[in-house]
């Protein structure tokens, strides 16, 4: 309950905030779009070359993407803390926040919510109605449900990672680069893992499991391939759930550990 | 005055080389990367020997280079320079007897060099061994490339500094960041030729100045580019890093004058 309205302070508090700058509210949802749109054309540019990507065809990568950007979106606006560790290392936010009795990461999620995010999960269900009616697939109201659950899922995995990646902060003084360079290897999820060899395609989902907040969760939906990932699909929240324990461990500890450094 | 600036390079390529464990996990991250393109492109290809005049080993090559180069010429001065216009240091830079924006593109230099020593050799070692990566054998090629290079980090620092800039005019230049790295990644041709692309939009490529980051310099090394062309690709680039000079002078000189320090 506390929790709850914590965050609702947080809210109206990040409200106040983002009307005092409010052409650049507009600036970062356009941005943001354009974002999206950048990575799409990639897809469309490879598609005039090829008519298949691995026995998969142009709509259905599109779904994909998609099926990638809502939890995506939803997971950017809970999860902004891309500068996790200059704002609270270097700079020794931490120190202000672990004075308080809420827990650390709620606080400093809290203190990062981006709700603009959230329109790239509404252009990301678009299309994915728009690919759904091209590809004339059946839809049942199961359908929908069990697309909560795996977007539940994708943004557990996503929130675990992003967690993990920002603990290692506590464990080495220094800013790492791994965040930013993370940012590449996402983008491999969204394409069919079965393009790739052994190797990434085992990292892909089972190391770092980019592959389950893309390809594999929409997959589901999809028409089966030879080599069926959608038999992988349902797992996801199960892999979320694990994948965000282990990353809420990693901070737990690395909270423990964490002694200052900022000034 | 001019060993000042020197200094500046010095002091980074220092102050990186203390950071620089963190670069081991960035190599082996850029290898995963360039192996994931890689397979992407493998099935693109398909059966079909060339595509948009590529064979598949030039690509292969084509992406290798081009990552590696990104290893060399990336740097995060963008977000340097917003967060010192928005936490008010830049004040103090202003009133010092040097010019920021110089310093600032020297500092960048500073971690280029250290990028380019301790990221971009030991990777493109590293990738060499793993993928069928061909270079080429003239030592004019690589001489070159070397110099065409440098002003791929000219231009790339660049726009970079003009997008930092922005933090002037708005508060918060979060979004444009990233904007701008996805522009500048997908535009300069690191993840796909320029080519490869439309006509259309490959036509408004080659009025902008992305092409020349990543897709000359990578196109003279891996020998898409005729000798009897390289000049001209280079020209290109000297115009664009000249160009893009009036733009950032224009908005610093503007800047300057609606400096207003949030909470500083």
């Amino acid at each position: 309950m506390r929790y709850a309205s914590l965050f609702w302070e947080y809210l109206k508090n990040y409200a106040k905030t983002r009307l005092t700058y409010r052409t650049d509210f507009w600036i970062e949802v356009l941005s943001d779009l354009l974002f999206q749109g950048m990575n799409l054309i990639f897809i469309l540019i490879v598609f005039q070359h090829t008519p298949s990507l691995g026995g998969w065809s142009e709509a259905e990568v599109v779904f994909v993407y998609g099926f990638f950007m809502v939890p995506y979106g939803v997971f950017s606006t809970f999860f902004s803390i891309w500068n996790f560790s200059e704002r609270y290392i270097v700079k020794g936010e931490m120190d202000r926040v672990l004075t308080r009795p809420a827990h650390s990461l709620y606080q400093v999620l809290l203190e990062n919510v981006d709700p603009p995010s959230l329109i790239g999960s509404f252009v990301g269900a678009i299309i994915m109605v728009l690919c759904w009616t091209q590809l004339g697939l059946p839809f049942e109201v199961l359908d929908l449900f069990i697309m909560l659950l795996l977007v539940l899922g994708s943004v557990l995995i996503y929130a675990g990672l992003y967690t993990a990646l920002s603990a290692i902060s506590f464990y080495s003084d220094a800013p790492t680069g791994i965040v930013p360079l993370m940012y590449n290897i996402q983008n491999y999820g969204r394409y069919p893992v079965n393009i790739y060899n052994k190797m990434i395609r085992f990292v892909l989902t089972w190391v770092l499991p980019f592959a389950f907040v893309g390809v594999i969760p929409a997959s589901y939906f999809l028409e089966k391939k030879t080599d069926d990932l959608s038999q992988l699909a349902l797992f996801t929240p199960v892999m979320g759930v694990i994948v965000f324990t282990l990353g809420l461990c990693l901070w737990n500890h690395g909270v423990k550990r964490y002694r200052g450094a900022g000034s | 005055m001019m060993s000042a600036y020197i200094d500046f390079i010095r002091i980074r390529f220092i102050t990186m080389l203390a950071y620089r464990v963190n670069y081991y996990s960035g190599i082996i991250i850029y290898a995963i990367n360039i192996g994931a393109y890689y397979f992407l492109w493998q099935a693109i290809y398909g059966n079909q020997e060339t595509l948009a005049g590529f064979t598949v080993n030039q690509m292969t090559t084509y992406i290798a280079v081009s990552w590696m180069a990104r290893a060399f010429y990336f740097n995060n001065l963008d977000r340097e320079i917003a967060n010192e216009i928005r936490d008010g240091s830049v004040s103090v830079q202003l009133i010092r007897p040097y010019s920021y924006l110089l310093v600032k593109m020297m500092q960048g230099f500073g971690e280029g060099l250290f990028r380019m020593l301790l990221f971009m050799v030991p990777g493109m070692i590293i990738v060499c061994l793993i993928f069928p990566v061909t270079l080429p054998t003239d030592p004019q090629t690589w001489l070159i490339y070397m110099v065409m290079l440098f002003f791929s980090f000219l231009i790339n620092s660049q726009i970079n500094i003009l997008t930092g800039l922005f933090a002037f005019f708005v508060e918060n230049n979060e979004g444009m960041m990233r904007m701008k790295r996805v522009l500048v990644d997908l535009f300069s041709g690191v993840v796909v030729p320029i080519a490869f692309m439309p006509g259309w939009l490959a036509g408004i490529m080659q009025w902008l100045p992305f092409q020349a980051i990543t897709y000359l310099p990578s196109s003279v090394f891996t020998g898409r580019t005729p000798t009897s062309e390289v000049l001209n690709v280079f020209g290109i680039q000297v115009l664009w890093f000249v160009g893009l000079l009036i733009p950032i002078w224009l908005t610093w000189r503007s800047a300057r004058k609606r400096l207003f320090v949030q909470g500083g």
